[in-house]
């Protein structure tokens, strides 16, 4: 829905849910091409959304212990919801199965809907007539909230917020985000000096 | 054609980091910092994204009825609504009110 308003065609938007798949780096990858970003800003910025999935690939394959051979092809599966799923099972089998089923079947739908969408939006024509520019900044603002848990990430979206917009007009398009994404070790480095100074070494919220 | 670049090199780069996780020995990643760190990057990312794609018109800061839409997700998202209904909150609220002249 969002990228095919944004001049991508259809087949560029199906391409991008099958070869990507991973929801906030196609968000993020239109939404960069869409301000006039060009093609590496852009795509730098969806590929640092997109780097908390080699955590998940960390606990995942201590969890799975897949073959080797088979890793490759697990890969492509490995995001937010498949690897929720598979933590929260009893046991290997059940983690292994519970993976599977969720790959496939979210594969499958995201990239229904995304064709589904696509071809949506082509009949509606002028997007923003109706309000659907509106739906990018949301589906970011949907994907964010469960994340804003302590003080440490309400500072970094705080501080990214002032980046992101205070730097739009000075900095070619796509680089004010990745200059925002710098919020993220400066409160942490910020937040573990203070700690440091208070010379509590226990558990805080780092 | 650019758009085409930046679909590559977006889908190698994020299928390298899924599979650089299944590939990796636990213990590289696993130190405290760098996991604090992945975890912090995307709150930071979609924060400034979100502010973006709500107050910006090209490279000039603007308040029109996109921010009436993205402010109406928001109340949407603290009385736990499902994402479909977040989304369409936004669209639906701004729409109503670039259709109210706003």
């Amino acid at each position: 829905m969002t990228s095919a308003g944004s001049g991508l065609t259809l087949l560029q938007t199906c391409a991008l849910s099958l070869l990507v798949f991973t929801g906030a780096s196609q968000f993020a990858l239109v939404g960069a091409l869409a301000a006039g970003g060009g093609p590496f800003t852009a795509a730098a910025g969806a590929f640092f959304l997109g780097v908390r999935n080699a955590f998940y690939g960390l606990r995942l394959s201590q969890l799975l212990a897949l073959p080797r051979a088979v890793r490759p092809f697990a890969a492509q599966w490995v995001i937010d919801e498949t690897t929720a799923v598979s933590l929260a099972q009893p046991g290997r089998r059940s983690a292994r199965l519970g993976f599977v089923v969720t790959g496939l079947s979210l594969y499958v739908l995201w990239n229904v809907t995304t064709l589904l969408g696509a071809l949506g939006a082509e009949a509606i024509g002028d997007t923003a007539a109706w309000g659907l520019d509106a739906a990018g900044p949301a589906v970011f603002l949907a994907l964010l909230a469960p994340m804003l848990r302590s003080g440490t990430e309400r500072m970094v979206a705080g501080l990214a917020v002032l980046l992101g917009l205070g730097l739009l007009p000075v900095l070619p398009a796509g680089v004010p985000v990745l200059v925002a994404a710098l919020a993220a070790p400066v409160v942490l480095w910020a937040r573990g000096r203070r700690r440091a100074s208070r010379g509590d070494a226990g558990e805080g919220e780092l | 054609m650019n758009i085409w670049i930046a679909i590559l090199v977006t889908a190698v780069g994020c299928y390298a980091v899924k599979l650089a996780g299944l590939l990796v020995p636990a213990g590289v990643l696993e130190r405290p910092l760098v996991r604090r760190l992945a975890a912090l990057l995307p709150v930071a990312l979609l924060a400034a994204l979100t502010a973006q794609q709500t107050f910006a018109d090209g490279r000039v800061l603007v308040l029109d009825a996109r921010a009436v839409g993205v402010a109406a997700a928001a109340v949407a998202l603290v009385l736990r609504a499902p994402f479909l209904v977040v989304v369409g909150a936004a669209v639906v609220v701004t729409a109503g009110v670039r259709a109210l002249g706003g």
